[in-house]
C-alpha cells in the first residue's frame, strides 16, 4: 500500500462521527441555556430593567453560572455530550476562561494564569477585535463618521 | 559475556546467544484502568487521580517510582543491587523519569519513544544485560491521563467532545527487571510462584514510519505502518513465521489501527488472526467511554505486566512478541502542520522450563 491508498484505507476505517445525536443534544442543551438566559431576561424585567439596560446583567450572571459549573468541574462534561450546545452560548466562552485560569495555577499566577487565561479565548478576543474593525471601516465608507 | 555474543541480524534485528531472563514485573494502575476488563490484576491501585500531590505531574511521577519501588520490594532487591534504570514518559523533557530517578537513586539512562518506550526500555536493559554492561537492569514507564491532557491536549476543565477516533491516554506505571540469565537469581525473595523462566531471545529496533497522517487524534491509523515494519522485520530476522507465536501483541493501535495493521500485514500475505491482539483495546471495555481505546506509555506496559508475563509464568503463552507503538510528534510539530513519525520496536519472550 502506498502512502495515498493508505490514507484513503485509514478514512474508511474511521468510524462516522454520530451527527444526528451530536445535534439533537446541541439543540436540547443549547436551547436549555438559552431558556435559562431568557428566564433571567425576564426576571429582570420584571424587576423593572428595561430590554436595554436588561442586557448586560443578564450576559454577567450567565457568565458566572459558567464559571461555577467549570469550577466545580461539570461543564466539561455537559460540553463533551451537548458540543457546541454548550461551547457556543456566552457559558462556554466563560469555561473556555476559567478552564485555563484553573489549569495554569500551579505554574505561578504571572507566568501561569495570568499569561496564559487567554490561551482558550484569545483568538475569539483577537478575531472579534479585528471583525468589529472590519464593519467599522465598510460602515464609514458608506456613511461616513456621523450617520 | 562479550559484546560479540549480542549478534546483529542486520537491519536492527538482534538474537542473543545468551537470552537475558524478565525475572520480575510490577504494575501501577488508576482508577479507570482497574474498572477494565484487567480489573483487579494489577500489583497497586491508585484511587485519587492527584495521588495527595500537588500537581498532576507529580502524581506521574509517583506512578514511575511506585512501580519500581513496589518491583524492589516483591524482587527483595535494594536500589543499589540494580546496575542501569532504563526509564521514560510522555512528558517534555522526560520529567518523570528524570525526576523519580532523582530519589530512585540507581544509574538512569532516559528513553523517549513516546508510547513505545515501554519495549523500547526493554530491549535497551536487555541489551545492557547480554552485552555484559550490567548483571541486572530495570526498564520503567508510566503515563497519567491528565498530565497528558495538559501537555498534548486541552485545559483539563475546558469543555471539548472527544471523537470516535481519538485514544485515551492510561494512568499507571509498570517497571520490569531484566537480569542475566546464565546465572541463578540472586534476589532473597524467589519471584512469585512462578513454574516458567521468561527469557528474552531476540528483538526488532524500530524503523520511524511516516505514511502521512496528520490528525493527532487518529494516532492509531498513523502507527499501524511503524507495527507492521517492525513485525515483517522481525519475522524476517528471526526466520519465523506468525504461526509461531502464540501472541503479538502491538502498543495501543486502538480499534482503528488494528484493522489497519491487519490490512498491512494481509498485504504481505500475513495472517496472524486472534494471535494478533492490541493492548489499547485490551486495556479498557468499550463502555468505558474511551473511544478507539487506549494510548500512553502505560497502556501497553500495563496489559504486559497484568496479563500477558503472568499467564507466561503460568504457561499458558509460551513465544510472544511485544510490540508497542509511539506516535512521535509534538503539539508544535502538528501545529507546524507536520505529519506524525510513528516508530514500533518488538521485544520477544519465551517462556522456558
Amino acid at each position: 500500500m502506498d502512502k495515498a491508498e493508505y490514507q484513503k484505507r485509514a478514512r474508511q476505517v474511521e468510524p462516522p462521527r454520530p451527527v444526528a445525536r451530536n445535534a439533537l443534544f446541541a439543540f436540547l442543551v443549547g436551547g436549555a441555556i438559552c431558556l435559562i438566559g431568557q428566564g433571567v431576561q425576564t426576571a429582570l424585567l420584571a424587576l423593572g430593567y428595561s430590554t436595554e439596560t436588561a442586557k448586560a446583567p443578564t450576559a454577567v450572571f450567565m457568565v458566572f453560572l459558567g464559571a461555577v459549573f467549570t469550577a466545580t468541574g461539570l461543564y466539561d462534561q455537559l460540553t463533551k455530550f451537548a458540543g457546541m450546545g454548550a461551547s457556543l452560548p456566552i457559558t462556554g466562552f466563560a469555561n473556555a476562561v476559567v478552564a485555563p485560569a484553573i489549569e495554569f495555577k500551579n505554574e505561578g499566577a504571572v507566568m501561569g494564569t495570568g499569561a496564559r487565561i487567554f490561551q482558550v479565548a484569545g483568538p475569539v478576543i483577537a478575531f472579534g477585535l479585528l471583525s468589529a474593525f472590519v464593519v467599522g471601516v465598510v460602515r464609514f465608507a458608506l456613511q461616513g463618521v456621523w450617520p | 559475556m562479550s559484546v560479540q555474543e549480542v549478534a546483529l541480524a542486520g537491519r536492527g534485528h538482534l538474537t542473543f546467544s545468551h537470552p537475558p531472563v524478565l525475572t520480575g514485573w510490577a504494575t501501577v494502575a488508576g482508577k479507570k484502568e482497574t474498572e477494565g476488563p484487567l480489573g483487579r490484576k494489577f500489583d497497586r491501585i491508585v484511587r485519587d487521580e492527584a495521588m495527595g500531590e500537588r500537581t498532576y505531574e507529580r502524581a506521574e511521577r509517583q506512578l514511575l517510582k511506585g512501580a519500581v519501588e513496589l518491583l524492589l520490594s516483591i524482587e527483595g532487591h535494594h536500589a543499589t543491587d540494580v546496575d542501569l534504570m532504563f526509564a521514560g514518559d510522555l512528558l517534555d523533557q522526560l520529567v518523570t523519569a528524570n525526576f523519580a530517578a532523582r530519589d530512585i537513586g540507581i544509574p538512569l539512562v532516559g528513553v523517549y519513544g513516546a508510547c513505545a518506550t515501554s519495549s523500547e526500555a526493554i530491549l535497551l536493559a536487555a541489551m545492557a544485560v547480554a552485552s555484559g554492561a550490567a548483571r541486572r537492569a530495570v526498564a520503567a514507564t508510566a503515563s497519567h491521563h491528565l498530565s497528558a491532557e495538559r501537555q498534548y491536549r486541552y485545559p483539563i476543565e475546558l469543555g471539548v467532545q472527544r471523537l470516535p477516533t481519538s485514544q485515551w491516554t492510561a494512568t499507571g506505571g509498570a517497571a520490569f527487571m531484566v537480569e542475566d540469565g546464565t546465572k541463578e537469581p540472586s534476589g532473597k525473595a524467589p519471584s512469585r510462584n512462578d513454574s516458567k523462566a521468561l527469557r528474552i531471545t531476540c528483538a526488532t529496533v524500530g524503523r520511524v514510519q511516516d505514511y502521512g497522517l496528520k490528525d493527532p487524534n487518529n494516532m492509531g491509523a498513523a502507527m499501524a505502518p511503524a507495527a507492521a515494519d517492525t513485525i515483517l522485520r522481525h519475522l524476517l530476522g528471526s526466520g519465523r513465521r506468525v504461526e509461531d507465536y502464540d501472541l503479538i501483541l502491538t502498543g495501543d493501535l486502538g480499534r482503528i489501527g488494528h484493522p489497519l495493521l491487519e490490512d498491512l500485514l494481509a498485504e504481505e500475505r500475513i495472517h496472524p488472526k486472534e494471535r494478533l491482539q492490541d493492548a489499547g483495546i485490551r486495556l479498557y471495555s468499550e463502555d468505558q467511554n474511551v473511544d478507539a481505546g487506549g494510548s500512553g506509555a502505560a497502556c501497553s506496559a500495563l496489559v504486559m505486566g497484568a496479563m500477558v508475563l503472568p499467564s507466561m509464568r503460568k504457561g499458558e503463552l509460551r513465544r510472544v512478541l511485544l510490540v508497542a507503538t509511539g506516535s512521535l510528534h509534538s503539539p508544535r510539530t502538528y501545529q507546524q502542520g507536520e505529519s506524525i513519525p510513528t516508530i514500533a520496536h518488538a521485544v520477544e519472550v519465551e517462556a522456558v522450563e
